[in-house]
């Protein structure tokens, strides 16, 4: 027993020093973007590499919000991520539900078709989407051109799906002799025994509202209605490349994500995992 | 309460026919009970009976209605799991109210219903708990009291004890035989073991591979069953079955060879046609009725493998050659244990004949 343990704690040793510089390595970068945040522009061109973070940050926000509009691209790019999140999270859970829960025809062929857009790329499906949107439906540089044509995650409807899928369905059954209707089952059994997964699912959603860049770019050309990932490219000029804005701005777009994961990384784990062992 | 009847019902999943024509009257206040080997049909006759599987053929009637197209809410019927299915995130009380809840039923109705459920079953004192917090008895007290609150007039149990420990599943047998006298309601309860059938049922349906192979009360077709399956399956332990060939078939009696048995001929009286002399045919015998040697119509000499002591009676396991093995109940005498070989008797009125299809013999 004694030994085992010793030996556990070997094992743990020496994982832990391979882990170590490979953290390290993973968060040098992060820790760059944090200094040069706080760096004046000379400090960042600089001959040496400073490793220590400045106090130039406030003056590099200033900078980032006087030539971007920072604060209501950040507050465009919150107010999206959020209605994409729930509205991607009620879509792509119905969808789920419906392939898990119920037999109807054509059922496999809409599987297949699902799961034939995952091999699509985006860089494929980008430009027609703009044309539909921009041109025939001339909804660009609106809100909704932003929200609803990324909404459908053929990646979201399986994870769900398979969700849906492994709970006991005679928990749907009973309910159903209890003449429950279907849309309550899913509301009030459903949805609350995948919450895990719809956890993890809103995370993964979220994050891929708020670091979209191409899409956001495409669609909407005002000022006004510039997300925060465009705002920050929009400091690329031809002639200029403000690099202290951008280190902030990567700041703080980057900072809310890191605590939210850290927050909700239970959810996340579990709802990723589920299934996967009894 | 309501009486049901199934009228030649099919089940087909697509071009696989998993019950052929099953037809059955379950009178009104009747416990029925549907039993047989896994995958023989019973919880699909079950599951259309509560309109979660649809029929592909047939009719199902329900208190003087044909319900084929009624939701399964609409047929007055109520359905315990083999899981108990309890949905895991409210608590028993949350549990037993939450199809009334939905269906928008009064409030203080509810909570009348919610709390004579749990008066009759004694669960009272556990409704704030949810269902990780309850023992297997509990939660499938829970599982019936879900049934109870919605007033049914038929309830179906799809092998509700069957995931309960050997003490909790008799106590709970008890349970339901007293709410089946409480409540005097129609009862349709599956499963798979005979036991159960032979104690809680007014009405046995033997099922097999989709086809109903016999329906009576039980010490009916445990006295006399119609073919070997159900002869075999009713009943614990199970009918002994020897190979036997007809040597000799006058005045309505037919002589049987028992080829296993060190050739023991037994002659036994049949009503009915009389097998052809060469046929082959099995003789089957319950564990209580092998007699003492000399005490019977004819006496086989078996090599005794185990004996099982459990106080009143014991099981002697014996093998009689060509792999037939028998099981012989005693009253307990534990000299017999240690015997190699033992010789027991065989009456002809406590046999039972067989042809070669497993058919009846009378």
């Amino acid at each position: 027993m004694r030994s085992k343990s010793s030996a556990e704690r070997r094992r743990g040793i020496a994982l832990h020093a391979a882990l170590f510089p490979l953290a390290l390595i993973w968060l040098f970068p992060l820790w760059m973007m944090f200094v040069f945040s706080t760096l004046p522009e000379n400090g960042i061109f600089s001959r040496d590499i400073i490793l220590t973070p400045s106090d130039q940050f406030v003056e590099n926000f200033n900078l980032l919000e006087s030539d971007t509009g920072f604060i209501r691209a950040t507050t465009i790019s919150i107010l999206v991520a959020a209605a994409y999140t729930f509205l991607s999270v009620a879509l792509t859970s119905m969808a789920g539900w419906s392939l898990a829960c119920y037999r109807f025809a054509g059922k496999g062929v809409v599987l297949a078709t699902i799961l034939g857009t995952l091999t699509l790329p985006y860089f494929v499906v980008v430009i027609p989407q703009f044309i539909m949107v921009a041109r025939d439906f001339g909804l660009h540089n609106t809100l909704f051109a932003l929200i609803v044509p990324p909404l459908f995650n053929s990646l979201g409807v399986l994870f769900m799906r398979q969700t849906f899928s492994m709970m006991p369905h005679e928990l749907f059954d009973a309910a159903r002799v209890e003449g429950v209707k279907e849309w309550r089952i899913f509301l009030f059994i459903g949805l609350p025994l995948a919450r895990p997964a719809v956890a993890a699912l809103s995370i993964i959603l979220f994050l891929h509202s708020w670091n979209n860049y191409l899409w956001p770019l495409l669609i909407n050309s005002k000022p006004a209605m510039m997300t925060a990932p465009v705002a920050l490219g929009s400091l690329i000029g031809l002639t200029k490349v403000s690099w202290g804005g951008i280190m902030t701005g990567a700041v703080m777009l980057t900072a809310p994500m890191l605590v939210l994961f850290v927050a909700l990384q239970r959810h996340f784990v579990a709802g990723i995992s589920a299934g996967a062992v009894k | 309460m309501a009486a049901v009847s199934l009228n030649n019902v099919v089940k087909k999943f697509g071009t696989m026919s998993v019950v052929h024509g099953a037809s059955l009257e379950v009178a009104d206040g009747e416990f029925v009970v549907f039993v047989g080997p896994s995958g023989c049909g019973k919880s699909t006759l079950l599951r259309m009976i509560a309109g979660l599987e649809d029929i592909s053929a047939g009719e199902i009637v329900i208190g003087g209605r044909v319900v084929n197209d009624v939701e399964p809410a609409e047929r007055g019927i109520a359905m315990v799991f083999q899981s108990y299915a309890l949905y895991p995130h409210m608590t028993v009380e949350q549990n037993l109210s939450f199809g009334l809840r939905m269906n928008g039923n009064d409030k203080a109705d509810t909570q009348r219903r919610v709390s004579r459920a749990a008066d009759i079953l004694r669960i009272s004192e556990l409704m704030h708990r949810r269902p990780r917090q309850l023992s297997g008895g509990q939660r499938q007290r829970v599982a019936i009291g879900r049934a109870i609150v919605r007033n049914p007039q038929v309830f179906l149990f799809d092998e509700p004890l069957s995931n309960l420990d050997a003490e909790l599943r008799v106590q709970m047998r008890v349970e339901i035989a007293r709410l089946h006298k409480e409540l005097g309601v129609t009862m349709i309860y599956v499963t798979h073991d005979q036991t159960e059938a032979m104690t809680l049922a007014d009405k046995i349906v033997v099922l097999r591979a989709g086809n109903i192979e016999q329906i009576g009360r039980p010490l009916d077709l445990y006295d006399d069953p119609n073919n070997q399956f159900v002869a075999g399956f009713v009943g614990s332990p199970r009918m002994n079955f020897m190979a036997g060939t007809v040597v000799e078939n006058s005045s309505s009696v037919v002589t049987v060879k028992l080829a296993n048995q060190g050739g023991a001929l037994l002659r036994k009286p049949l009503g009915g046609p009389l097998p052809a002399i060469g046929a082959a045919v099995v003789l089957g015998v319950r564990p209580e009725h092998f007699g003492l040697a000399g005490r019977g119509d004819s006496d086989i000499t078996v090599k005794v493998d185990v004996a099982e002591h459990l106080g009143s009676t014991s099981y002697v396991y014996a093998n009689a050659g060509g792999g037939e093995e028998l099981v012989i109940e005693r009253e307990e005498s534990r000299h017999e244990a240690s015997l190699d070989r033992m010789t027991v008797s065989l009456r002809a009125t406590h046999t039972y004949l067989f042809d070669s299809a497993g058919l009846r013999l009378r």
